[in-house]
């Protein structure tokens, strides 16, 4: 058993869908974000998902591009942001945390290496937005061997036809990409993403979050009934780029308020009872 | 290393050279990915096609365009005779458009009603915004703030060709940038739109598309060069910034191991500076836009901006399989700086009464310099891939401020 696998087996006995948070490594830098790692978890975050920052988000709207720009001025890199998760390690043992970025820095890095460093530093799995299963396999032996799991992005254009390729090296849980387009822009209609839950359903048995554009309480409880965890990060973002000066530096409540604002996500999914499957 | 049957017979079915190429997109892209695939095989064995296409650039670009035998510009290198490619010539100015007409009617054949383009200089998204005044098909280019205040003229050209040009801020607001942001446009708009990417990079089948469209330039060449004394050229020059125009003139020398090829990258301010443009010589393989190829990037994985003079080779990576082709040695990659490109401008201009575009006339420097070491029996081929009327102000500003001008 693993972090993941654990915690969503224990969501599944609570009867309700998780909460994960999204923020980006070193944004606005390295001392806030250990603050905020520290804090998540008893502001009812049930997964974390830690941002990788690169250079060139291709597939991130403009939060959490700026998130990203703002991590790599304040002078984040691959080898500081699992520093960041061995730091969390130290106090936290069961909340999972989940890295998500782009596929270049750990290919520069080297895949075997960043997977044992990665696994070594306490990361549980990662997802590269950039890295699709026919490209895939000289990451996910390693991670394998390493002990992480691979997460695989499904979208709505992945068809019946795809899903058992994408879903071959699937580990952890499984991420719907819930609309057609870049994070943190429009959501998805509630029943759309039941109907994409109950297509999923039929090809895994993973634990399905669902993510993109979910910015609210409500819609986080909506999302979290139908699947299994609820993804938000533009949103989060937004509540720390909310409590940057006009220099980009955090502001005093930077921290205390974007906790609130999980805690009310939180309030929000755990107020929804979901059936469990 | 293992010497390859075939230098022209890449990629894999999986988009792969080598090593290097494949198909680096969110999954959300992946499926459309594998549908330009299939429509560009497809089209590619259609006969149909490939003659609607040869049409169109007769007609419409003005092909076969001259290889031109530049006496002038010979004598003053003294040694090899220079052959220019006159892709200057081709309707917009530049060999862009050679992939943007084939790239269109793909687009048109997939029932695809809009299309969208990235541009550093400006060329692409002109011949983008041409192609598509052409087949009244709705675009969008997207162009970096910065290129978009060096390059005024080219978005009033686009505008006034009916194209919406949206300005990227994101980034440096530069070439990668816009691309970025043409990513994240089609990633919104999968089901109506075509993205038509300018060079032999991005995701497969791009690379192999974009060459195989330009590859009429190397075939005329071969034709050319055939009737004129009966073999093909000695040598073959050409700028890289992704490579499009380079691949379009080696693609058909690649199994002939007599000519000799050359890509020639910016070298910017120089290879010790970090104000280059030159991925093959200067960067590492890594993962960008969809391929895996040659970078401009840190230690980290971060990548870096790129430089040069000329906007059209101001990319930190590299079509992958030029990536390839350097490893398995077929192709020579030499480099040359700003002011070497800027007296070569200056040099052809006076010589022969030909203003290259300052991509160009990197490949021009450099042939200057190889043909002084040549005999005079020796044929080299520059691919001049576009005119420099875009370039009149760039050079104006960097002579002025050498106080030549």
């Amino acid at each position: 058993m693993s972090r993941i696998s654990d915690r969503f087996a224990a969501l599944r006995q609570a009867g309700r869908g998780g909460l994960i948070p999204f923020i980006t490594a070193g944004d606005p830098d390295r001392d806030t974000t250990a603050r905020l790692l520290a804090g998540l978890p008893a502001a009812g975050a049930d997964l974390i998902e830690l941002g990788l920052p690169f250079s060139d988000p291709m597939a991130d709207g403009p939060a959490i591009q700026e998130a990203s720009e703002r991590a790599l001025k304040a002078g984040a890199s691959t080898a500081r942001t699992l520093d960041l998760v061995r730091e969390f390690r130290e106090t936290d043992t069961t909340t999972p945390v989940v890295l998500m970025g782009y596929y270049n820095p750990v290919f520069v890095h080297g895949p075997e290496r960043f997977a044992r460093d990665a696994a070594a530093a306490g990361v549980d799995g990662i997802i590269l937005v950039d890295l699709p299963p026919e490209e895939a396999d000289e990451f996910t032996g390693p991670a394998r061997a390493a002990g992480l799991d691979f997460i695989v992005l499904t979208a709505p254009t992945t068809d019946d036809a795809r899903l058992p390729r994408v879903l071959a090296n699937a580990g952890g849980f499984v991420y719907y990409v819930s609309v057609a387009g870049v994070t943190g822009t429009r959501a998805a209609e509630g029943t759309t993403i039941r109907d994409a839950v109950d297509r999923l359903r039929r090809f895994t048995d993973l634990p399905l979050a669902v993510g993109f554009g979910i910015r609210t309480p409500d819609q986080a409880a909506e999302v979290a009934a139908a699947a299994d965890a609820a993804v938000v990060g533009s949103a989060v973002i937004g509540r720390i780029a909310d409590n940057l000066d006009a220099d980009g530096r955090p502001a005093p409540g930077l921290v205390d308020d974007t906790l609130r604002f999980v805690g009310e996500l939180a309030a929000g999914v755990r107020k929804q009872r979901g059936e469990a499957p | 290393m293992h010497t390859p049957n075939t230098y022209a017979g890449g990629p894999d079915e999986r988009g792969h050279f080598g090593p290097f190429g494949g198909r680096y997109v969110a999954e959300t892209l992946m499926p459309l990915m594998l549908e330009v695939e299939r429509a560009w095989r497809d089209a590619r064995a259609d006969a149909a096609f490939q003659r609607e296409l040869s049409d169109w650039l007769r007609d419409y670009v003005g092909r076969p365009t001259p290889l031109y035998h530049a006496r002038s510009l010979s004598a003053r290198a003294g040694g090899a005779q220079i052959w220019l490619k006159r892709e200057d010539l081709d309707h917009t100015g530049a060999h862009k458009i050679n992939s943007c007409l084939g790239q269109a009617l793909l687009a048109r054949r997939m029932g695809k009603t809009r299309i969208i383009a990235e541009t550093g200089a400006g060329q692409h998204g002109v011949a983008t915004a041409t192609v598509c005044a052409l087949f009244d098909i709705p675009c969008t280019i997207y162009m970096g703030a910065t290129d978009m205040a060096r390059q005024e003229p080219n978005v009033f050209r686009m505008r006034l060709l009916g194209a919406e040009v949206r300005p990227v801020e994101s980034g440096h607001g530069t070439l990668k940038d816009a691309m970025n942001e043409a990513l994240r446009d089609w990633v919104a708009s999968v089901d109506d739109t075509y993205y038509l990417i300018g060079t032999t990079a991005g995701p497969h089948p791009y690379p192999a598309m974009v060459r195989d469209f330009q590859s009429v330039i190397g075939r005329e060449v071969a034709e050319q060069m055939e009737a004129i004394d009966g073999r093909p050229p000695d040598s073959v020059v050409a700028c890289i910034g992704g490579g499009s125009n380079a691949m379009g003139i080696f693609h058909p020398f690649l199994d002939r191991p007599e000519v000799a090829l050359t890509g020639v990258e910016a070298a910017g301010h120089g290879l010790g500076t970090d104000a280059h443009a030159a991925s093959l010589t200067g960067g590492r393989p890594g993962v960008l836009h969809g391929n895996r190829t040659y970078l401009l990037q840190s230690d980290d994985g971060q990548i870096r901006e790129a430089h040069s003079i000329s906007a059209g080779l101001d990319y930190p990576g590299v079509g992958p399989e030029h990536a390839w082709l350097k490893q398995a040695e077929r192709v020579r990659y030499a480099t040359c700086g700003d002011d070497a490109a800027l007296e070569a401008f200056q040099v052809l201009t006076r010589a022969e009464g030909i203003i290259p575009a300052l991509e160009s006339a990197h490949a021009v420097a450099h042939a200057l310099a190889a043909a002084a070491g040549l005999p005079a029996d020796h044929r080299m081929v520059v691919n001049l891939s576009g005119r420099g009327d875009k370039d009149i102000a760039t050079v104006r500003q960097a002579l002025e401020a050498e106080g030549r001008a």
